[in-house]
């Protein structure tokens, strides 16, 4: 049987992109068009870009013209708009595939996000070489989605967490790493950059140790993807997770890579459409990877909207973005450095444009809701990382996470609303 | 800023910075805990009755500055009154905050009317409301402690 995966490398391959301009803040912003909006009358300063990141108009398009000229159902139908909405489906796995480097369009998994991977992993290839007194070892700055699913496997099998703790710039203690293996380490999961602290964490070493003791590992990339360029063939990794709206396009898309021979061996996810071969009530055989993890009708329109996104990032200088957020980190460090009893909350080595905070004793929700009527939108809260708040002994933080189309203009509204915030507190 | 004098007025950010009543009773005649897992409030309510009335009230708990002016504020005005008159003022003050098509007569609130400007911050309410879902449970001998998340 032909798998649709066939008849797309049939296709012609698509044109060479045009060269990119040089990065322009600018014109970016241009392209995204809610940055456009006034909120409580002041123009929008929108700096919670690590909770969920805007849209440029090409996705926005995407999404309806997918919706207005190509909606069918995939992988079923012999009809002309099946077809056409089987082959963007399909088109869309390619270019995730491209744009991390994996060795396959079978190593891409589509799954509602970060989260719904890393529940995927857990619960076939953890469920099934996960067992009494083995271990997994995590950091101490995962977030909530690369704890949970874990504790829950830990408690169903009588397994182990094995933590890997920090020092206070937020670092990961890599000595302390080395002492974590045993003989039961079967899994190493662990944040490629911490949400709350922008660390970026040593993932290649982290993942040249574990191969020398035999344990694959999965790196969370939800906070990586939108910042800096991801090879999983050169990290080496054996499972990379992301999500589709922290980079640009829409909720309810992201993606499990798995390297097929991880994915070929791992039993299937949940049952139903898509992922068999062939059911009868006596027999049921599965279908291959990828479809065998991706049982029932899928999130189409997502696809689409991640792959426009890809394009949309292949077509802006990408590394020029990041350079120059970058510099806008390091101007944002420095004025926030300028406001009296505000105390930075990750200050590694090695960071991206996250910026936790606090400011003397005043609580983070009042910080959010007085910057929120100067326009600005920062999280407060424990930011699912509950062991971070602990590390720091705080309840909660402020957070300000930067996108490539934010501006120096942004940041000084920040501190502007900062220094608001200290003159009502007194 | 105008607007947002109305919500940090000078009576709840000296409550946020000197909460009344803020310690443990020991020992305490109800105990109730409250938690606003969505930004990681947290408050403990603890009552000491006599008979029907509350003889005295304290709280403990982290937050921000309308949850731990809301509970100090609570505990002032809910001191010496009877369960029954205590509820009354829980359901005064949800009115006050959540319908405003409710003809509450807003002078019976007394200091409570300064979280009225509460009302146009709808992610700020269940700071506010927090302390007073604890008292409640407090008074209803409610054991695990309750959620403003269902
Ligand atoms: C580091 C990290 N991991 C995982 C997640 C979960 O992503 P999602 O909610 O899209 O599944 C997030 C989202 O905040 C994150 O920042």
């Amino acid at each position: 049987m032909n798998s649709p995966l066939d008849i797309l490398t049939l296709q012609p391959p698509e044109p060479p992109a045009r060269p990119a301009l040089p990065f322009d803040v600018r014109r970016i912003r241009a392209d995204f068009p809610i940055l456009g909006q006034q909120v409580q009358g002041q123009p929008l300063v929108y700096l919670d870009n690590g909770a969920t990141a805007q849209k440029p108009r090409a996705v926005i398009d995407a999404l309806s013209h997918y919706y207005t000229d190509q909606n069918a159902n995939v992988h079923r139908g012999v009809h002309h708009l099946s077809q056409i909405a089987t082959d963007v489906y399909e088109a869309a796995r390619r270019k995730v595939a491209t744009f991390i480097n994996a060795a396959s369009d079978r190593e891409i998994i589509f799954v509602r996000g970060t989260t719904e991977g890393i529940n995927l992993i857990a619960q076939t290839f953890g469920r099934e070489q996960i067992g009494e007194g083995d271990e997994i070892i995590i950091t101490e700055m995962e977030h909530h989605s690369n704890i949970v699913p874990w504790w829950m496997l830990c408690r169903e099998k009588g397994a182990k967490l094995r933590v890997i703790p920090m020092n206070d710039r937020g670092e990961l203690c890599m000595d302390t790493y080395q002492t974590l293996f045993s003989p039961h380490t079967k899994l190493v999961s662990i944040v490629h950059i911490s949400n709350v602290l922008g660390t970026v964490n040593p993932v290649e070493e982290i993942v040249q140790i574990a191969h020398a003791h035999g344990v694959p590992v999965h790196i969370d990339g939800a906070q990586a993807v939108p910042h800096q360029r991801v090879d999983v063939r050169a990290l080496g990794c054996e499972f990379y997770t992301f999500s589709g709206h922290k980079m640009f396009a829409p909720t309810g898309i992201g993606v499990l890579y798995g390297c097929e021979t991880y994915l070929d061996a791992m039993p299937p996810y949940q049952g139903g459409g898509s992922m068999i071969q062939s059911v009868d009530f006596d027999n049921i055989t599965y279908g291959n990877t990828p479809n065998k993890f991706e049982a029932g009708t899928p999130n189409i329109a997502g696809s689409i909207g991640l792959g426009t996104a890809i394009d949309y990032l292949n077509s802006i200088d990408f590394d020029g973005a990041a350079k120059y957020e970058t510099n806008l980190l390091e101007y944002a460090h420095d004025a926030l450095r300028g406001v009296p009893d505000l105390k930075l909350i990750g200050t590694a080595e090695r960071k991206v444009g996250v910026l936790s905070f606090t400011l003397s004793d005043i609580h983070p929700h009042d910080v959010g809701t007085i910057l929120d009527q100067a326009g600005v939108a920062v999280r407060a809260g424990h930011h699912c990382a509950q062991p971070i708040m602990k590390h720091y002994d705080i309840p909660a933080a402020t957070r300000a996470s930067l996108a490539f189309y934010n501006t120096r203009e942004d940041i000084d509204a920040l501190v502007s609303g900062l220094h608001s915030v200290r003159k009502i507190f007194g | 800023m105008s607007d947002l004098r109305e919500l940090y007025q000078q009576l709840i950010l000296d409550h946020n910075k000197n909460p009344r009543n803020f310690r443990v009773l020991d020992p305490a005649d109800r105990f109730a805990e409250g938690d606003n897992p969505l930004c990681g409030d947290k408050v403990e309510v603890y009552l000491q009755l006599e008979g029907d009335r509350i003889k005295d009230i304290g709280f403990q708990g982290s937050g921000c500055a309308i949850s731990k002016a809301s509970a100090s504020l609570m505990t002032e005005t809910i001191k010496g009154k009877t369960l029954g008159e205590a509820e009354t003022y829980f359901k005064d003050f949800q009115a006050m905050l959540t319908d405003p098509s409710s003809n509450l007569d807003l002078d019976q609130m007394g200091k409570l009317f300064v979280f009225s400007g509460v009302r146009d911050y709808p992610t700020r309410i269940k700071c506010a409301t927090l302390s007073w879902h604890a008292l409640r449970a407090a008074i209803n001998n409610v054991q695990t402690p309750i959620t403003t998340e269902r």
